[in-house]
This record gives structure tokens, sequence and C-alpha cells, in this order.
């Protein structure tokens, strides 16, 4: 969907939220190389948020949309959670349906979005936290990797369920108190990066949100691959302050913590040779000289 | 999103894509003996599906297996095998929000495995539609027709028909497309069988030609945006008060409840035109003496009059087509002159008895029985005992 879709009737202008009239006159859609520097110039993709003020969800989320190399054909499938309260102010499609669900959904989305629309590129992307993706949703997560559905699982990792008040997740850290886990918790971290590579993921990355070159970078592989070769995973710690008992400026400084050498979010990256050599030719496209491309 | 009409051209199966009226009610028909799964077969292969889900439960997984034949045959778009009920569901919705005409099909246990999906689809607009060939959901596992499934999916707010015969279903699987399509309708509908009775059973049926199909789904008729980034609005609102505990959000989910129920009430005007109405009265409908019901319990209640009228009692038979809506005025109007309403069910509770009850006045005229249960077979010997029994008591204490 271009802009021309969305151009506001001349009549009715004045009465569209300030919001809607910006998205219209600046919205990056189509613009070549947007990335997370857009974020504070053009702020279409998300306006405000409904998270807890320094939830770096919040700031994982803007890098997000703010990287998706084709917004315009892109539709989003969340889950239950401390994203859901985020997704009705996302400017691209985006569907909540069930706990858990979204990468069932996102399968039959997929699959709709190709068939009716051969030939043009539709993106799906899915966005949850890791209870749904993790814990009630994996049977659907992993299935829909072992299926090859060509959509990116995202992952937002806050080590626990936020939403409802900090229960125990899968993918916490072994010992950690927390409720339903009121004697620490009592099995190790779920490998879900192995899992993925294991479970037929092409593209495989883990990582926090402090570096929002490395998170657009992998936002776009995760894309790209996904829509070419096969399903990609990327795992970002998005750390629940409240939870952990951090002020609301100590965000960033838990995420430099967390991913230093040996730490549990040190950055991992995985690619299967199939996409290494799709990323290679798209350089290789992207190197040609003009001419050479209108000769082709 | 231009949307034309594509009535009158060919699609790549080179099937004539008609207009559903003439498919429906005009197309010449042949007459076919073919068990229920071939049914659900033939009829998808004229209702140009887009995307099916399937997964193995008994008794649907032949007829969700031949949905499979019909992809690779190419009269369905896409196709494939779900990992359970509640994923197939969601995969389903998925689907049907990307713009799809989605068909799938369940059964007992895999009804309820899916059961958190059937108030989403309705919640989100979505007119999937779900063949549901009933069987036991109790423990000990049991795989036989027992219609317990429908009285729990009653409330979920789709659209709920209940085919009696091959004829039946074929016909009801593609008007279901066409009723539950409608822009002031589009909510999902379960078209119901009995399992086995009909799913497994051999019929005599008259159906159109093969070179005939339904115009395909337009989803830019939809109520609510179509999630396919095709169509504003792309961002929904600024405050995403339906997550927040104050009145304004309390009352948008309440009325966006009421605004669906209101949709399967509208349904009506679309389902009288496409089945004749929403009940079937036969001529013997004046009787004091009814039988109502729905599926093939009703047959077996056909049947149970054919043997009284040879004892010279006259039984009329009432057969409900439509669970959700519910036909509340048809049914007041057809048992007010009545003294004797008997509600045969396959399933041990009577969830149709409690319905009727709730219905009319003097509801001391329902008898909610006979009900049989588990796989076990309604003889309309049964029923005529029940009949003969209660009138002939109530008559005695009346003197």
């Amino acid at each position: 969907m271009g802009k021309d879709k969305i151009k506001i009737n001349k009549e009715f202008y004045d009465i569209m939220p300030p919001e809607y009239q910006e998205l219209v006159e600046s919205a990056t859609y189509g613009k070549e190389g947007r990335g997370w520097k857009d974020v504070g110039i053009a702020k279409e993709l998300i306006e405000e948020h409904s998270l807890c003020a320094g939830c770096p969800e919040s700031i994982a989320f803007r890098y997000v949309l703010a990287c998706l190399p084709n917004p315009e054909d892109t539709v989003m499938v969340g889950s239950t959670g401390c994203t859901s309260l985020v997704f009705p102010h996302v400017a691209v499609h985006n569907i909540h349906s069930l706990f858990g669900n979204q990468n069932a959904v996102a399968a039959g989305l997929k699959r709709a979005l190709a068939y009716r629309f051969p030939g043009k590129i539709k993106d799906v992307v899915v966005l949850a936290g890791d209870g749904a993706t993790v814990d009630i949703g994996l049977d659907m997560t992993l299935q829909s990797w072992f299926r090859q559905d060509k959509f990116l699982t995202i992952c937002f990792d806050n080590e626990l369920y936020a939403n409802t008040g900090g229960q125990e997740s899968g993918l916490m850290q072994k010992g950690f108190v927390a409720k339903m886990a009121p004697a620490g918790k009592k099995f190790d971290k779920v490998r879900m990066p192995d899992i993925a590579r294991e479970s037929g993921c092409h593209y495989v990355a883990v990582m926090t949100v402090s570096k929002p070159n490395r998170v657009e970078k992998a936002i776009r592989q995760g894309v790209l691959i996904a829509r070419e070769i096969g399903p990609t995973y990327l795992q970002l710690y998005t750390p629940c302050i409240l939870e952990i008992g951090k002020q609301m400026m100590e965000g960033l400084q838990e995420m430099r913590d967390s991913e230093g050498p040996g730490e549990r979010f040190a950055f991992q990256e995985y690619m299967s040779d199939e996409a290494k050599q799709y990323l290679a030719s798209l350089e290789a496209e992207k190197k040609k000289p003009v001419a050479a491309i209108a000769a082709a | 999103m231009e949307t034309q009409s594509l009535v009158g051209t060919y699609n790549k199966k080179g099937q004539r894509i008609v207009d559903p009226e003439y498919l429906l009610f005009e197309a010449p028909r042949q007459s076919h003996f073919m068990t229920g799964s071939e049914v659900v077969r033939e009829a998808i292969r004229r209702a140009s599906v887009d995307i099916s889900v399937a997964y193995p439960i008994t008794p649907q997984s032949e007829a969700a297996a031949m949905v499979g034949d019909l992809y690779v045959e190419g009269y369905v778009g896409d196709y494939f095998r779900g990992e359970s009920e509640f994923a197939v569901m969601s995969q389903c919705a998925g689907a049907s929000f990307g713009g799809a005409r989605v068909f799938t099909t369940t059964s007992g246990p895999g009804t309820l495995r899916a059961y958190e999906n059937f108030p989403m689809w309705v919640g989100s607009r979505l007119p999937i539609l779900i063949n549901v060939m009933v069987r036991g959901v109790n423990s000990p596992l049991n795989i036989q027709p027992d219609t317990l499934e429908i009285g729990l999916i009653i409330d979920t707010g789709m659209l709920i028909w209940h085919a009696e015969t091959g004829q039946e279903l074929f016909d009801y699987l593609l008007k279901g497309y066409m009723v539950a399509e409608e822009p002031d309708v589009h909510i999902p509908i379960a078209i119901v069988i009995d399992g086995f009775f009909v799913s497994h059973t051999k019929d005599t049926l008259m159906i159109p030609s093969a070179d005939l199909t339904l115009p395909n789904y337009d989803p830019y008729r939809s109520p609510v945006p179509c999630m396919d980034m095709e169509v504003p609005p792309v961002r929904m609102m600024r405050d995403p008060f339906v997550m927040k505990s104050n009145y304004i959000s309390y009352a948008t989910h309440a009325s966006w409840q009421q605004e669906t129920r209101a949709a399967c009430e509208r349904s009506r005007k679309h389902t009288i035109r496409m089945l004749g109405g929403l009940i079937e009265e036969d001529e013997n409908a004046d009787s004091e003496i009814l039988i109502v019901s729905s599926g093939t319990a009703v047959a077996q209640g056909r049947e149970a009059a054919r043997l009284l009228s040879e004892e010279g009692i006259k039984v009329g038979i009432i057969k409900i087509r439509t669970i959700r809506p519910f036909p509340y005025e048809e049914i007041r109007q057809a048992t007010k002159h009545a003294r004797y309403i008997f509600v045969p069910e396959f399933n041990v509770v009577g969830w149709m008895a409690r319905e009727i009850c709730a219905a009319i006045p003097d509801n001391h005229r329902v008898i909610a029985g006979p009900r049989v249960a588990g796989g076990m077979t309604m003889p309309p010997e049964v029923i005529v005992e029940v009949i003969r029994k209660t009138v002939t008591k109530r008559e005695v204490a009346r003197g």
C-alpha cells in the first residue's frame, strides 16, 4: 500500500488526527534505506506507546518498525502481552488474535497473501513476547519453522511474563525468583536460538537492543531472507525493568551488562548457506552498474 | 483494491464463474450416489475456495483429505496439514484475515481443542466456513456419532446450520458461504452433519455440473479492513482503549459483542432466501403431536411418524435447519397448536429441548426425548414407544 492509498479526502483533512496527517505527509513508505535513524524524525510508524516509562520494549518496537524494508506491504502478527498494548498504535496492518497462536495465524496469512498477490512482495512479521513464543505457543512456533513458512519471527525476550505481573517463563534464567517460581526457577533458560537453527530457520540472531545499527541489520536480513528462502528468528532482550527492580533510566545499562562475552545476550548470529548466497546475490545486484541492470 | 464481477469468466480450471442464484437454484442438476465425504469434495470443487487447512480426526479425516486432492487438481488455491485443531483454526484465521475464502473441517474433540478460536473468528468478523462432523466427546474415547458438541459451540457467536442429508450438506456448504460473506453478516459459519450417519453413508443427491463455480470471495466487501496492506486505515487508533479498564473500554467491548450477535440475526433474511426458511414443516405440522429436532434425529422422527400413522395417530415433523440464529418465532408459530412436542436427540443432555423450552410458552408441552448417546442408534420404534406412552399417560390423567 503506497502513500496514494492513505490520502485524506480534502474535505476531511482538518478533522483527521495530526498523527494521521503526518503519516500521509511524511510516511517513510517506499523510502530507500529507511532505518532506525528515522526514529524521531518520521514518527508515523509508532506514535505514542502505552508501555511503562523507560521500557526497553518501546525503543525495540520503534527500531523494528523503522527498519522494516517494506512497511507499505508488511503485515505484522502479534500476540497477547505487553506488545499487544503497543500494536494498536502501529501504522501497518497488524493482527492480534489469541495468546500463543501468532505463528499459526502468520502461516495462514502468508499463504493467503502469496496466493492472492502472486509476484508481489507481501512480508509477514511476527512479533511476540517470550511466553507467547516459547511457552504457550512453542508448538506453533516450531511447526511453522518445520514447514518452512516464509516469515520472520521476532521474540521480545524479557525473561518473564511481564503483562500479567512477573511470572516465571521458559526463557527466564535458572534460579531467578519470580511469581510461580517462589523458590527460584529450577531449570535452564530454554536454548531457543539452538532450537530455531535445528528446526530449520535460515537466519537466527540474538542480541539486546542497545545497538540500533545491529538491530537494524538483523531485522532487514530477517525479513529479506524470510521473503525468499525460509523462516528466520530474532531474539531481542527487552528487559522488564519493572519486574527486575530497575529504574526507568536503567534499561540501557541492563542491556549493556547482559551482552558482554559469555553473557546470555552476547551477540550470536547464524545463517544457512542458502541465506548467505542470497544476501551475497543482493549485494552483487546493488554493485552492478546502472547500465548493466537496465540491459538485464 | 478495485473489485469487479468475474461472473461469466472462466477460472484457471476452466470452470465458468456463475451467479450464485444460478448455481444454487437454476443450473441443471444430475443424480449422484455418494458418501457425505464425497459430497464435501464436490461442494468445495464448486466453491472457489482459496485456502484449506486440514488435520486428521475421525470421522472428518476422509473429507479433509479429499479437499487435498482438490488442491492437487487445482480447484483449491492452497492446502496443508496443520499441527492441531487449535493451530488449524488459527491458520484459517490468518488466511481469512488476509482476504482468502477459507474452508476447514473438524470433529468432536478437535472441535473442543479448537474452541478458543471460534469466538475470536466471530469478533474478528472472519467468514470462515467450517464443516463440523459431530462425534462423541466423552471419555472413554468414543468416535461414534453424538451431537453433544453442537450444544457446546452454540453460543460462540458463529452461524450454525445442521444438515440432515447429503443433499442438504451439498447445498448448505455453498449457500453457507453466500450468507456468511454478506457484508451485513460477515461472521463464520459451522455447517454441521452427524458423523458417520451422513459423512460415511451413501445418499442420492442432485448436483450441478463441475464446470460451474461460485464467484470468488471479495474481501473488500468486508465490514472491517482486510489485513493485506491494500486498504486504509493503517493506524487503527491513537489510544488503544480496548485494553484499558475504563467505561469507554467496557462499552466498546459490550457494543462489539452486541454487533456480532446482531450480525448473526441479520443473516436471517439471507438464510430465508437461500434455504426457504429456518425451519421446515411437513404436511402434518398442524397435528397436536409434533416431533421437533435437527439433523438425522429428524429422519428417525419421520419414520416414527410413519409407523404411528399406520395406527391412525397423526404426528407432524418440524425440522430445525439453523441452530444459530435459532428460529424462535418460527418455532413459536409452528408449535402454537401442539399439545405434545417431542424432541429426539443424539446426545445425553438434550440441549435442543432446552432451546425449544426457552422459545415457546407453556413449555410443559415439551417432552425432552427420547435421547441416545455415545453412538447408540435411535430406532424409530423407540420414538414411537415414548410418544405412545406419554400421550396415553397424559390422556388418562386428563380423564
